[in-house]
């Protein structure tokens, strides 16, 4: 007899988590929009709010079509349970808000998000929680950079803009001997390129605007719980392993052993932080999500050809995408990101801040936008715009400079955005 | 809580109450590797209706110390131990799989101690496959695989458990891992060469639930019939939908189950 075997990654993404409605034999996931639900009977009721029966009392805390996008991206992933948040920013902090408090600290990398970066540098000091970055390239720093009231290791799986690859096993290797969790931000290379938890991640999230929705409509977020890290062993995490006054003096480690940092998030971080998803958006990602795998294929052969062209281009200095063999970490790439290194990259244009400002504004098919990850093609100029707040030497140290162009390559014909490409390059140096 | 049962540390979850031996009490016994929050959902509401509940870890599984036992009539004598440790005369056994075993085994053996049994997702004998039982002797992630693929009628259900959000199978996969290595076969075997099962479900009087997936494979409802008929008072509750991991893929129609019934 055949051993069984799960079913694959792109029958997941069209049907994990999700059933026929089983109230109208609707095939597609309806769109609960509702705020609430009613109770069979007080006794129900009481039994959905002590956590004694599974079920909705309210859609900041739960929602049935939500839930299908978090089981969805729990079975994409390989983890337990997803968490669908107002945003991408939401998700990171409903994550490290679970684990993390005053006092606590926060080991990052210095290559992230330019809206990261100002939550752990600028707003989450005010409520007490320290962050020291570090090169994410850097294993030493990372060890080093760990105190005893640090709580979480954290970094992006591609960093943004200088796509460093993160060395999951030996980060998280890092983390594991000091008794904590790694937490990355998976946007750029979704479980279809990359399933962090299979390389030693513990919590992963995922800004969902980006590739998973794909199609650049709607802003949400995904917190997904691997259910490895053991909190209890760790000792490091009462939020999980002592009771809780706020909800019936839950200790939720013993709850759920594996699901405790997912109970937690929601019991707590969704009721009282509040930054659901609504409805009509987790439809719009469950929508992006069921060809999240022939997308990405396309994604990626386009960006291959626009990167193969760009680096060939007299008018451009440098390509950085880990696929090269000049990036730093190509050898990385090639054993973590087999199906490619995402579709987000950058290029150094000839002529500096004049010509990039030029090659934008003569483009036609690459829009000029603050997003990645959407079907059509974007353009961005990161010092001027997303790292605007960053001085020279942290954008430098970032892996930024003046002239650095940062393109999200879309599904369109790539002979088209090569063309379009090309005609602007040559216009951008004749200023 | 903890307590101290044949020396070794062991851990009962009392569903978020203190437990109280004064109460009708009601011990949920969990299957092969496994452990208590298998039975999040129903030991808690029980525990808050009036139940003293002790969903155990079993030696070796989960918080509690100690080796596996090697038999389920080791198991059923350690459950009485266990509840001797609680200073529980009587008490009401929920066992699933495994623990289904083990639940008719202590009826029989202590019918003084028993006052009533569940069986969810029970057969006898409980064959395992010469396959499964070599893999998880030999390749514990495959086995893990197997009966995690094996358990599930689907791969949604609604509401989940123990809420929405998780995945179920994802969940299951993750309590099996952190199951220390050894332990399964352990399990396993035990279940196999339980031999004793229909002519200790002749001598239980204590009435007998039997709570039976409609799509379980592990256990299917025909294998079921001949336990069914050997016990002097029992009821069947079927369950639509759902195949060996009942408590996890229809949690509120087991908890109906169980609440009209201990």
């Amino acid at each position: 007899m055949a051993a069984p075997r799960y079913y694959n990654f792109d029958t997941l993404s069209l049907h994990a988590g999700q059933q026929p409605d089983p109230h109208t034999g609707a095939r597609a996931t309806p769109i609960y929009q509702t705020t609430s639900y009613v109770f069979r009977d007080t006794d129900q009721a009481a039994a959905l709010f002590n956590m004694e029966r599974a079920g909705h009392v309210y859609s900041r805390i739960s929602n049935p079509t939500n839930a299908v996008l978090e089981e969805r991206i729990a079975a994409l992933e390989g983890g337990v349970a997803g968490l669908a948040t107002a945003s991408g920013q939401a998700a990171l902090h409903l994550g490290l808000a679970t684990i993390a408090g005053a006092g606590s600290h926060v080991v990052a990398s210095r290559s992230l998000y330019g809206g990261s970066h100002n939550l752990l540098h600028y707003t989450l000091p005010r409520f007490g929680i320290e962050t020291t970055f570090v090169d994410p390239r850097d294993l030493g720093a990372w060890k080093n950079a760990i105190r005893p009231n640090t709580k979480v290791l954290y970094a992006e799986t591609l960093g943004n803009p200088g796509l460093d690859v993160l060395n999951i096993p030996e980060v998280a290797a890092i983390a594991h001997a000091a008794k904590l969790p790694l937490f990355v931000d998976s946007t750029f290379t979704t479980p279809y390129l990359l399933r962090p938890f299979e390389h030693g991640a513990d919590l992963i999230y995922h800004s969902a605007t980006k590739f998973l929705g794909g199609h650049g409509i709607a802003i949400g977020g995904l917190l997904v719980d691997g259910g490895i890290f053991d909190w209890e062993a760790s000792g490091k995490f009462p939020e999980l392993t002592e009771p809780y006054d706020g909800f019936h003096g839950m200790d939720f480690q013993e709850e759920s052993t594996v699901g405790a940092f997912s109970l937690r998030a929601r019991r707590e971080g969704l009721r009282d932080f509040g930054a659901c998803m609504a409805p009509t958006t987790a439809f719009h990602i469950l929508q992006g999500l069921e060809t999240l795998p022939i997308r990405m294929d396309r994604h990626v052969a386009n960006t291959r050809k626009v990167v193969e062209f760009l680096t060939r281009h007299p008018a451009v200095e440098s390509v950085s995408y880990p696929e090269l063999e000049s990036h730093p970490d190509y050898a990385l790439a090639k054993k973590l990101l087999p199906k490619g290194a995402s579709a987000v990259f950058t290029f150094v244009i000839k002529g500096g801040r004049p010509a990039g400002r030029k090659l934008i504004e003569t483009v036609k098919i690459f829009s000029h936008l603050a997003n990645v990850g959407d079907a059509k093609s974007l353009v961005i100029h990161p010092a001027s715009t997303t790292h605007f707040r960053m001085d020279d030497a942290a954008l430098l140290a970032a892996g930024i400079g003046p002239g650095t162009i940062r393109l999200s390559i879309g599904l369109e014909d790539p002979q088209d955005l090569m063309d379009d490409l090309g005609a602007a390059l040559r216009m951008s140096q004749k200023i | 809580m903890e307590l101290t049962v044949h020396k070794h540390a062991t851990y009962a979850y009392t569903g978020g109450k203190p437990f109280d031996p004064a109460l009708p009490t009601v011990v949920f016994i969990h299957g092969a590797e496994h452990d208590h929050s298998v039975w999040a959902l129903q030991s808690r509401y029980l525990a808050h209706h009036g139940r003293g509940v002790l969903a155990v870890d079993l030696p070796g599984h989960g918080r509690s110390e100690g080796p596996p036992l090697e038999s389920v009539e080791a198991i059923a004598d350690w459950v009485i131990a266990l509840l001797d440790a609680a200073g529980v005369q009587r008490a009401t056994l929920i066992g699933h799989s495994m623990g289904s075993l083990v639940s008719i085994e202590c009826a029989a053996r202590h019918p003084e101690r028993i006052a009533k049994i569940v069986l969810v997702g029970t057969a006898v004998p409980m064959k395992v496959s010469e396959e499964l039982l070599n893999a998880t002797r030999d390749d514990e992630p495959l086995a893990q695989d197997m009966v995690n693929i094996w358990s599930h009628a689907a791969y949604a259900q609604y509401p989940s458990n123990p809420g929405p959000g998780f995945w179920v199978m994802g969940g299951n996969l993750r309590v099996m891992q952190r199951q220390k290595p050894g332990v399964m076969h352990v399990d396993f075997k035990a279940c196999n060469d339980y031999v004793n099962g229909i002519t200790a479900a002749g001598k239980v009087a204590a009435p007998a639930m039997l709570i039976v997936g409609k799509r379980d494979v592990m256990t299917p409802p025909r294998a079921t019939k001949e336990i069914a008929a050997a016990l002097a008072d029992k009821r069947i509750v079927e369950i639509a939908g759902t195949g060996h991991a009942l408590m996890a893929e229809k949690p509120d129609e087991v908890l109906d189950a169980l609440r009209d019934f201990v």
